[in-house]
């Protein structure tokens, strides 16, 4: 199936705002997987919520939120222009932007899971043994949740490349800037006689999302903490 | 040397703990949910005490005032105390070998092959913790401590994961580590049988408290430590050295302070070897003649040195034998007998009732 040259601009951009999305949110994510795992404070369940809310609350909205936070007139989008000249909105970062909002939710539950699995105590033993924490967290706490890393990793970058809501909402619809699959399936979809070329998108869309789904279970098997968990 | 004096409030009770240890082997003793893990906890620098101070060979590793921030919190990585736990906790991410080096001291000074020798785990350097059986994966759990070199060992009820074939392995063991290795070690545990075995020392805790702490047989052989409402019976810890043993009758003869003891067990003992024994007070009869035509093999002629009250209707009667020996009868018997401080007495101790251990 040969592409042309618009089909590959729409899959050459979703997965660039994909993958700046999950490596703009992972270690977000972590910090936050950790702080409700294991850091007992005030407010906590409020955090929690606030953390959570973009899975609940519709996409638009979010979106809209992200209009009004980071637009040029916005509080941070305007400090952002005039401070170091940022424009989000209309722009593949702002697309970054809005993904990553809508993945992060999902990745701090995968990174947490992993976290509350994982026994505290073998980060005692490892300092008993002598090691600081942050060869503690290298050496024993990351491996050991690579599994849950991995696992939002996919989970958010599936969602960025599905993004539809926040993100027209946020950054609008223009080509090669801010169309992603979802969008620029949406624009066929407004058009008649797009029929073959929304169904060449549609088949596009599920490779990726398989491969994604494929490359992630194999990094899993590889990872030493899998080989524990088989037994 | 450990000097620990520390308070914590835990859930449901304060842990308070005050005490010195000694080089050799101290057991933390004490029934389960005393709080005795938290003291291990709090001393390693894994837990914050609310206030006290904890000193390691003259090193004060952390001092608290009440109500104010540590003024010294050694964290725990460098505190050079090394940690057993009870259930082995070995890192599942990485083989045996790697498990080993882990915390491998810099500047070494064991020998690593003799280390892999003492504990036998040679065989298992390349693999993993989950295909270890459990006496297996302790042996390379001790092991890895062991490499990383440190002042003070702690091992946190390290038989409580294990069968018996294996728990005897394990403290055999650790009595070989005591041995060869010149390192003090603070013992958890609950089992009476350990304790005996192992300790030189005994810290007695109950619900958050120390009781007492001395050298194990005096507090073993202190009737006051024990009430009758307890987990423990009274009894008394006698030092002693195997003479012979009659393969065919399973009969071992014991020289102690209170003359030759003939007891049961002990089937792996040889003559020379130390043994500890403890008679339980509710186990000897008190007669005020020997007797020929009785199946009790122990007789032991003493004089009273003290009688006291225990349960109702029972007392205490302390004996002199060559050691004193503690024995419960009732208020009745006491009468009956017209004991007094000072009576000649004959102690009967059936060979059966007495706990032995080699030491």
């Amino acid at each position: 199936m040969l592409l042309s040259p618009e089909e590959w601009e729409v899959i050459n951009l979703s997965l660039k705002i994909a993958s700046w999305c999950v490596a703009v949110a992972i270690l977000p994510a972590l910090a936050m997987a950790w702080v409700l795992a294991r850091c007992d404070f005030f407010g906590k369940s409020l955090l929690n919520t606030v953390v959570h809310l973009p899975m609940v609350i519709p996409p638009v909205v979010t979106g809209y939120f992200l209009l009004v936070l980071l637009g040029r007139n916005g509080v941070i989008g305007k400090w952002l222009y005039n401070t170091f000249d940022i424009t989000l909105i209309f722009t593949w970062k702002g697309a970054v932007i809005a993904t990553a909002v809508m993945a992060f939710p999902l990745m701090v539950r995968s990174i947490r899971a992993g976290i509350e699995a994982l026994d505290p105590r073998l980060e005692d033993a490892a300092a008993m043994l002598g090691k600081d924490r942050s060869t503690t967290f290298l050496t024993i706490t990351l491996p050991l949740i690579f599994p849950a890393l991995v696992s939002a990793f996919t989970l958010g970058f599936a969602r960025a490349l599905g993004e539809f809501g926040a993100t027209i909402t946020f950054v609008s619809n223009i080509p090669g800037e801010t169309r992603t699959l979802p969008i620029a399936i949406y624009s066929l979809l407004q058009v008649p006689g797009g029929e073959d070329r929304i169904f060449r998108l549609v088949i596009i869309s599920l490779i990726l999302s398989f491969a994604a789904l494929a490359f992630s279970e194999w990094l899993v098997r590889k990872s030493p903490a899998r080989q524990m968990k088989a037994s | 040397m450990l000097k620990v004096s520390l308070k914590k409030q835990l859930s449901d009770f304060q842990l308070e703990a005050d005490f010195e240890t000694a080089s050799g082997v101290t057991a933390l003793f004490g029934p389960s949910g005393t709080g005795k893990t938290q003291l291990v906890r709090a001393i390693s620098g894994l837990e914050l005490p609310d206030e006290g101070q904890i000193a390691l060979d003259g090193d004060v590793l952390f001092a608290r005032s009440p109500n104010a921030a540590a003024t010294t919190n050694c964290p725990a990585h460098k505190r050079k105390i090394g940690f057993v736990f009870q259930d082995h906790l070995l890192f599942p991410h990485m083989n045996v070998r790697r498990n080993l080096t882990f915390g491998l001291a810099t500047n070494a000074q064991l020998k690593f092959d003799e280390i892999l020798k003492t504990l036998d785990i040679g065989h298992l350097l390349d693999r993993k913790p989950r295909d270890l059986s459990g006496g297996e994966s302790q042996r390379v759990a001790i092991g890895r401590t062991l490499l990383s070199e440190p002042r003070l060992l702690i091992m946190d009820e390290p038989l409580s994961s294990l069968d018996k074939a294996r728990k005897s392995e394990i403290l055999s063991l650790i009595e070989r580590i005591r041995d060869q290795f010149d390192i003090s070690l603070l013992y958890i545990t609950h089992a009476l049988d350990e304790v005996m075995r192992l300790a030189d020392h005994l810290i007695l805790m109950e619900r958050g408290q120390i009781r007492a702490h001395g050298p194990m047989t005096e507090i073993l052989s202190r009737h006051d430590l024990f009430p009758p409402s307890g987990d423990m019976d009274v009894g008394s810890v006698l030092t002693g050295q195997v003479q012979s043993r009659d393969e065919k009758l399973n009969l071992t003869t014991i020289t102690s302070a209170a003359g030759p003891l003939l007891v049961t067990g002990l089937e792996n003992a040889s003559a020379g070897d130390a043994v500890r024994i403890r008679l339980r007070a509710k186990d000897i009869a008190i007669s005020l003649n020997a007797h020929s035509d009785i199946s009790t093999l122990n007789q032991l002629n003493g004089k009273v040195t003290s009688i006291h009250d225990h349960a109702a209707g029972v007392v205490l009667l302390e004996i002199n034998v060559g050691v004193i020996i503690t024995a419960a009868i009732t208020v009745k018997s006491l009468q009956a007998l017209n004991l007094e401080v000072g009576t000649p007495i004959w102690a009967l101790i059936k060979s059966v009732t007495v706990n032995s251990v080699e030491h």
